[in-house]
């Protein structure tokens, strides 16, 4: 009894310094914009990382915590995104926005939140019609077809048929998007949230269990396929949700652009933080975006230092640095960079003094 | 009554006859074993019962109730449980998260965490690595965790595929020694193994399954004085024919 009181003060306690950190977080990412300037740099990195964040912890639940090898994710993204823009063009605005379909059929708008659970909603859905079938499948088949299912889903909003609702293949823009970087990092913080609760949760238990064992899980009672079914949907819905804050960060959407190699990205992102991982898939979307986006920028310019041009300093040498760095981490940290650890306080407040095991007692 | 009733049971996979149409009891409280060579159909029998295979005729009835067609999460919340073949633990999930993996059926948290009191007290083992991840554990260790799993389910019955399976003769004692105490506390045990020698001493009674048909069954003991079943699966044959050379 004593031993549980102890640990509820030690988990109210540990709650407050969480709620703290992320409120310091908050503030920090507020004072940094009104000095640095909402379009620096550091900001776009910031706000692009955010966004992979939650795409990428939903690929992870999905990937790494059910053992599901789904390759559907641009495609959910692309879902999110558009429904989104679809449902946020200002009706004075689709006119223009619509121009070679009449101003579209759609003429009317809904709330920012609402549309970005709407475009959830809807990759969730079309998640749970694919995957009637497809999760029957294992492993390989499985990634082959909901890659085929990304790709099916490009050419469906690029058709010109359906041009009145989703303007075909050209950009959608003059939607609703975001002021300011705080807004993506509290939705998708509080999407994160949801889904690490999910993933200690009896379910998210169940979710592990199917990853290790399919045939003890089963034995034990789990319905495989309801399970799979529902971590592919909840996995699918966050992409969605992503897609509609990548949509907000890029301030125009195009179907076009949701191509496999996003997909890649994103996985390469989970692989890289470590299968399992949710703090790992956050730390490395953010190292990701930064790296490819800016650190590295300076490799694609030409750079004469004096008389001398520095050799193979060109456009695109900057993705062969970056690939050989991505090969050295895959190569030195083999389950990437958090395998299936957690970074906790508690973790690094017993590396800091000194002090042996890290094991959670909860 | 019998707690578990098997009635004709047939399975094929893809054209090949499994299970043949057999039929055996289980009484309450007692250790019964099927026995038999690979590929007899021992394995087939215990998914046969747990739903994890199609059934293609006969009839499962357990405790009196008609469980032929059920899923295999309701044949669990009816109380049969199965240790499955080669332990099967999660191996990255900590000893408490497989043991609460055990209990997924249930939604009664304070009766649950008596649970893994009750599997604590049996096995001090898993108690003292409750946060190590089972994939590090020994196995015998992940025998007892296999078996504290299924504890978990509280099952009136525990259907065992192979326990001593891969392991080391004194971890096998162990294991039998388990099994004999689980029947003292009430449970009822469906064993079936290739150590024939092991499981006869331990079984009340025992059936014998050549190529997906029972050709024999008696009493455990009977069984182990059998010169047939000494001969065939045993081992003995061949010391019988050096001492007479």
């Amino acid at each position: 009894m004593l031993l549980s009181a102890f640990c509820k003060i030690a988990q109210a306690k540990r709650l407050s310094v969480y709620v703290l950190l992320i409120s310091t977080l908050f503030v920090g990412v507020y004072i940094l914009e009104n000095t640095v300037g909402a379009n620096s740099m550091l900001m776009m990195v910031l706000k692009k990382g955010a966004i992979y964040a939650l795409v990428a912890v939903a690929m992870n639940l999905l990937n790494g915590f059910t053992g599901l090898f789904s390759l559907g994710q641009s495609g959910f993204m692309l879902i999110g995104a558009n429904i989104y823009a679809i449902f946020t063009i200002e009706t004075g605005n689709r006119a223009q926005v619509y121009q070679y379909y009449g101003g579209g059929i759609i003429q009317f708008t809904l709330p920012t939140l609402v549309s970005i659970i709407l475009g959830g909603l809807v990759a969730a859905f079309f998640a749970f019609l694919i995957g009637l079938p497809v999760l029957r499948l294992k492993s390989d088949y499985l990634a082959i077809a909901t890659l085929g299912f990304a790709e099916i889903i490009r050419a469906i909003f690029q058709y010109d048929g359906l041009g009145p609702i989703t303007n075909g293949s050209n950009l959608l823009r003059k939607f609703v998007v975001f002021e300011t970087a705080l807004f993506p990092f509290a939705v998708a913080g509080a999407c994160i949230l949801l889904i690490a609760l999910m993933i200690h949760s009896t379910y998210g238990r169940a979710f592990k269990a199917i990853r290790d064992d399919e045939i003890a899980a089963e034995a034990m009672g789990i319905n495989l396929f309801r399970h799979k079914q529902m971590s592919f949907v909840i996995s699918s819905f966050f992409a969605g949700i992503g897609g509609a804050l990548l949509a907000m960060y890029q301030t125009t959407v195009q179907a076009k652009a949701f191509t496999a190699a996003m997909t890649y990205e994103i996985l390469l992102i989970v692989v890289i933080g470590g299968m399992g991982s949710i703090s790992g898939s956050i730390l490395a979307s953010f190292l990701f975006v930064a790296a490819s986006e800016w650190w590295l920028r300076f490799l694609d310019n030409v750079t004469v230092i004096g008389t001398f041009k520095v050799p193979l300093m060109r456009s695109g040498f900057r993705m062969v640095v970056f690939s050989v760095i991505i090969m050295a981490v895959v190569l030195f940290y083999r389950q990437g960079i958090m395998g299936d650890k957690e970074l906790s306080l508690h973790r690094l407040g017993a590396r800091f003094t000194r002090k042996k095991g890290g094991a959670d007692h909860g | 009554m019998s707690l578990l009733t098997v009635t004709d049971l047939q399975v094929s996979y893809g054209g090949i006859e499994a299970l043949k149409g057999i039929s055996f009891t289980v009484e309450k409280g007692h250790i019964v074993t099927l026995i038999g060579a690979n590929g007899a159909g021992k394995s087939t029998t215990l998914r046969a019962i747990s739903g994890l295979v199609p059934i293609k005729a006969g009839g499962i009835t357990f405790d009196g109730r008609e469980i032929t067609s059920l899923m295999t999460s309701s044949i669990v919340k009816e109380g049969i449980v199965m240790v499955p073949e080669g332990r099967r633990v999660f191996p990255n999930l900590t000893v408490l998260e497989n043991l609460r993996i055990g209990a997924y059926l249930r939604h009664d948290p304070a009766e649950i965490n008596a649970t893994i009191e009750y599997v604590y007290e049996r096995f001090p083992r898993l108690k003292e690595r409750h946060w190590q991840l089972a994939g590090t554990l020994s196995g015998g260790e992940q025998q007892m965790l296999a078996v504290g799993r299924a504890l978990m389910a509280r099952p009136r019955l525990i259907m065992m595929d192979e326990p001593s399976l891969g392991l080391a003769p004194l971890v096998v004692k162990d294991i039998f020694q388990i099994i004999q105490r689980l029947r003292e506390e009430g449970i009822t045990i469906l064993l079936i193994e290739q150590n024939a020698n092991a499981a006869l001493h331990a079984a009340d009674y025992g059936y014998v399954l050549e190529t997906g048909r029972i050709t024999m069954e008696d009493t455990g003991s009977a069984l182990l004085n059998n010169q047939k079943i000494r001969d065939a699966y045993l081992g003995q044959a061949r010391k019988r024919r050096t001492e007479t050379v």
